[in-house]
């Protein structure tokens, strides 16, 4: 067995009179070369590390002027008032329709973005998969302002018989109450996490299709050669080995569905300022990112800055939390598959 | 070989150059369509000064400097004007930090400290010219009510009735209150939908502004950039714009321009003296009627948006070009005159109203052309 390090290489090379021990050439740490790219690769590790420290401490550094000044609650406080000497600010709306348009976008694109991997990878002839498979990558590569306009002007207008049917079946939970606060319906929470949710459809299937072509051949055969029927193969061998990967890949579809700036800009309607709390996903509101970006030309003041980049401080420890629940996820994977 | 290779250069040149005069031409074509008569008066009218000057702030006036830069730019050759339509806030922020020539700025210069802030932006000004900075005004821009009902070609609109709309107090069109002003009308039931400007915007402020002086009983809120009354929040004056199209029953309030290309319904406003319809004169008696509030060549201007005169049409934002009196740099000091200059000429101005601007009352762009002039 050849080795990729150099040192068992030099192992195994024996002097032709047996009597030198080998020395090794220190192929693995001496030469310039190896050098030079592990010292590329520390600096790049270095690199990031501090890009994402610097992003943090920027944010904070920031943020904290303005926070000091916050007479609300900032974590719990609906209000979003930062100019004047007495700004009161707080993200309780922003969490709720950020979180809630990418559960909605979630609900909808993993369960779809599962089976059209299952699909790829499962069910359909080999010719037809490879093209499917581009198809679906294609639609990660259209630019989000592309979905928004699509959104509002196509999709939008023919969304309101849906909406009515759900209110009507589901009107009972407070989630899907009445209280829309006037908003027309190609502007609600609901609509903009349709639209989430075929934007990370991509991401989620792509992700899945991988982890499910990567089942070993020897477990599905042994279901097949169990007597198990194509769907039964599926459930015992390739669900059970795909299952973290498609947690990761839904988990990084979250981030995305999160972080979404334009489509939501384009599309959800915003609230006026003092509109009663409602939980309906019928009701407008605006996300971390589209506040953000909404408001971005008019920074006039520190403190006014400050509030929203304490905005998006919140939006990045979220993003943060949900790409470290699937590292974790990612990590228990290796441990069990080998 | 290398005489062919000549000759290709020759040959790739000259199709370059028919390209250049090719879209040149074309760009003084459309240019001079709307004044046929001064097209080669004009060339001349303009003062050239050669270099790149740029500027930053209201997205406004953004057509309007547009059409004027690229008019500047064909009679002058030499000359390059870049706007970058970011926000007034942030034209200033960037013109007080010295980055731009000049700032576009949907309010004058603040001469008082804003709430929450200890700086004052005319001083702030002043300090980075190293002389006064003064507000030019010269882009009117009209905001219309414009609405979307099926059935409703004609609406009058008073400052009470228009504020109760838009404060959600008024829900449905047939509402006895806008009947009373609108004999002869016949208005459905349909449900208002308010549409308003969700991003932060000059239009809020100047049309919160017309609401709060004109009919101050019913609209208490202070004017601000941030919308203070009910509805629905979309982006931009596209955003809203769109809305009201896609809503019947969808009101909002939104640049003129905005509500002619999407062919809403803009109604005619009477503030006492009897209904006014949104015309490039009207708008003009109404600026014509502001106080001016700056001294001298400063020409900051207060519009009477309760004005009663007849005829006046009295919701309107004002866009000021903020300049520095004196350059501190004598090239990039010529070539904002020289722009400023053509952007204020009579002809210019007339142009403005194809694109939803209304042009400047003449008594008005007299007084810019001085300050314009005294620049140095």
């Amino acid at each position: 067995m050849s080795s990729t390090t150099g040192a068992s290489i030099v192992d195994q090379a024996r002097d032709p009179l047996g009597n030198n021990t080998p020395q090794g050439d220190r192929a693995s740490t001496g030469r310039l070369g190896d050098r030079l790219f592990g010292g590329t690769a520390k600096g790049a590790g270095v690199l990031v590390i501090a890009l994402v420290t610097l992003t943090a401490v920027f944010l904070l550094s920031q943020a904290l002027p303005a926070l000091g000044k916050n007479g609300a609650n900032f974590l719990t406080s609906t209000e979003w008032n930062v100019d004047g000497s007495n700004p009161r600010f707080g993200i309780a709306n922003l969490l709720w329709v950020t979180v809630a348009s990418s559960v909605i976008a979630m609900i909808i694109a993993v369960p779809v973005g599962v089976c059209v991997a299952l699909f790829i990878t499962q069910y359909s002839p080999p010719w037809l998969s490879q093209p499917a498979a581009g198809l679906i990558d294609l639609l990660a590569a259209v630019p989000s302002i592309v979905y928004g306009i699509w959104g509002a002007f196509v999709f939008g207008p023919h969304i309101t018989g849906l909406q009515n049917v759900v209110n009507t079946l589901f009107g009972w939970l407070p989630f899907f109450g009445n209280e829309t606060g006037g908003v027309s319906s190609s502007g609600t929470i609901f609509f903009i996490g349709i639209v989430l949710s075929i934007m990370v459809l991509p991401i989620v299937t792509a992700l899945s299709r991988e982890v499910f072509a990567q089942t070993p051949v020897t477990h599905k055969e042994g279901a097949l050669a169990l007597g198990a029927t194509q769907w039964e193969m599926i459930r015992t061998a390739v669900l059970p080995f795909g299952k973290p990967g498609v947690i990761s890949a839904s988990m990084l579809g979250l981030g995305r569905a999160l972080g979404e700036t334009v489509a939501v800009l384009i599309i959800l309607s915003s609230l006026a300022n003092d509109t009663k709390w409602s939980w309906s996903v019928f009701n407008g509101g605006e996300t971390f990112a589209s506040k953000i970006a909404n408001n971005a030309a008019e920074f006039d003041s520190p403190q006014k800055s400050g509030a929203f980049i304490a905005a998006g401080l919140v939006l990045f420890i979220l993003t943060f939390v949900v790409n470290a629940i699937a590292r974790v996820v990612i990590e228990r994977r290796k441990a069990f598959s080998e | 070989m290398k005489i062919q290779s000549r000759r290709r250069l020759a040959s790739v040149t000259g199709v370059a150059l028919v390209g250049t005069f090719a879209i040149s031409g074309c760009g003084s074509d459309n240019n001079s369509s709307a004044s046929p008569s001064a097209g080669a008066a004009k060339a001349s009218a303009v003062d050239c000064a050669k270099g790149t000057l740029s500027g930053e702030g209201s997205s406004a006036q953004k057509n309007a400097i547009e059409q004027a830069i690229t008019d500047f730019q064909t009679a002058c050759p030499g000359a390059t004007v870049n706007y970058n339509p970011t926000g007034s806030g942030a034209g200033i922020k960037q013109f007080i930090a010295g980055q731009v020539g000049f700032a576009g700025s949907d309010s004058a210069l603040k001469t008082k400290p804003k709430e929450g802030a200890s700086n004052i932006e005319q001083a702030d000004a002043d300090k980075t010219c190293g002389s006064p900075a003064w507000n030019i005004p010269m882009v009117t821009g009209p905001i219309a009510v414009a609405y979307n009902v099926k059935g409703v070609d004609k609406l009058i609109l008073t400052p009470a009735v228009t504020a109760k709309i838009f404060d959600g107090t008024i829900k449905t069109w047939n509402d006895p209150a806008i009947a009373a002003i609108n004999p002869g009308i016949t208005l459905p039931a349909t449900p208002i939908t308010v549409f308003f400007r969700s991003d932060e915007s000059g239009t809020t402020e100047n049309f919160t502004k017309y609401l709060n002086t004109a009919a101050p009983k019913e609209w208490t809120a202070k004017p601000a950039k941030k919308w203070t009354g009910k509805g629905q929040g979309k982006e931009k004056s596209a955003g809203v714009a769109s809305g009201v199209k896609a809503t019947d029953g969808g009101i909002t309030y939104v640049e003129w321009s905005y509500a002619k290309d999407n062919n809403l319904g803009i109604a005619q406003i009477d503030n006492g003296a009897g209904p006014v319809e949104l015309s490039g004169a009207a708008v003009g008696k109404a600026v014509s009627a502001a106080k001016q509030t700056g001294t001298g060549n400063d020409l900051s201007l207060k519009l009477d948006y309760a004005t009663k005169e007849a005829g006046a049409y009295p919701i309107l934002l004002v866009t000021y070009e903020i300049v520095c009196s004196k350059g501190k740099d004598p090239a990039q000091a010529k070539l904002t005159k020289a722009f400023l200059k053509s952007f204020a000429a009579a002809d210019m101005q007339t142009k403005l109203q194809e694109i939803g601007y209304a042009p400047l009352p003449t008594d008005i762009q007299a007084k810019v052309l001085t300050s314009v002039n005294a620049l140095s």
